[in-house]
């Protein structure tokens, strides 16, 4: 996804090694995504399919440009 | 003694075969204080004998922790993902935190191959949803070993 546009950054985090990041982003099962832009997050659990997982990823960013 | 089979080293040699770029895996390490430093260092390792396109370069957290922090990255071990594009080094915003075993050697697998040129799995409408990002977005992934 990261290579669909410039202004997105993919991380795949081992939550075991990390445990400050489980906490800080709650982690309690995984997969779990964590969307952030600016100061706004969007948690998406499991695994979803794909045109569902991308809804959810970006549909609260894109909204205005999908309108515009 | 290697960690893949020979039989799995066949399949990704041929899958590594068909990548038009140059790809560099930005490994992060410490030397201090690291479990995992050197089994993800081992796990890379067994990727540049199967490609002439992939290479390694080691970057110190401590020592070279601002280059680090360029990929966004302040934590070891991790990995980032650059491919030479028309002689440019370009950063592919792909980054692995912590040990890239299991499933997760097969995600590091598939990001390599699209830094190296292979076209993008996902459906042309998810690429124009993803498309329409017009400020920095981060996504993590959280797994857990398997």
């Amino acid at each position: 996804m990261a290579f669909a546009s410039p202004h997105i950054t993919a991380y795949a985090v081992e939550a075991t090694e990390f445990p400050d990041l489980a906490r800080r982003y709650m982690v309690s099962g995984v997969p779990k995504t964590v969307v952030t832009m600016v100061n706004e997050e969007v948690e998406i659990l499991g695994a979803l399919a794909e045109s569902a997982f991308v809804e959810q990823a970006v549909g609260k960013f894109t909204i205005q440009n999908i309108q515009n | 003694m290697a960690l893949i089979s020979s039989a799995d080293q066949q399949k990704l040699r041929e899958s590594f075969g068909e990548m038009t770029r140059p790809v560099r895996l930005v490994f992060v390490t410490q030397t201090l204080g690291c479990e995992t430093c050197l089994q993800t260092r081992q796990i890379l390792d067994e990727l540049p004998p199967l490609s002439d396109k992939i290479a390694i370069e080691e970057v110190n957290l401590i020592l070279d922790g601002d280059k680090a922090k360029a990929y966004g990255i302040d934590r070891a071990p991790a990995v980032a993902i650059t491919y030479q594009d028309d002689s440019q080094w370009t950063d592919s915003r792909i980054r692995f935190l912590g040990t890239p075993a299991g499933y997760e050697f097969i995600s590091l697998v598939q990001a390599v191959l699209l830094a190296g040129g292979r076209t993008s799995q996902l459906s042309e409408d998810s690429q124009k949803r993803l498309a329409a990002v017009d400020r920095p977005l981060t996504m993590q992934v959280f797994t857990t070993p398997t």
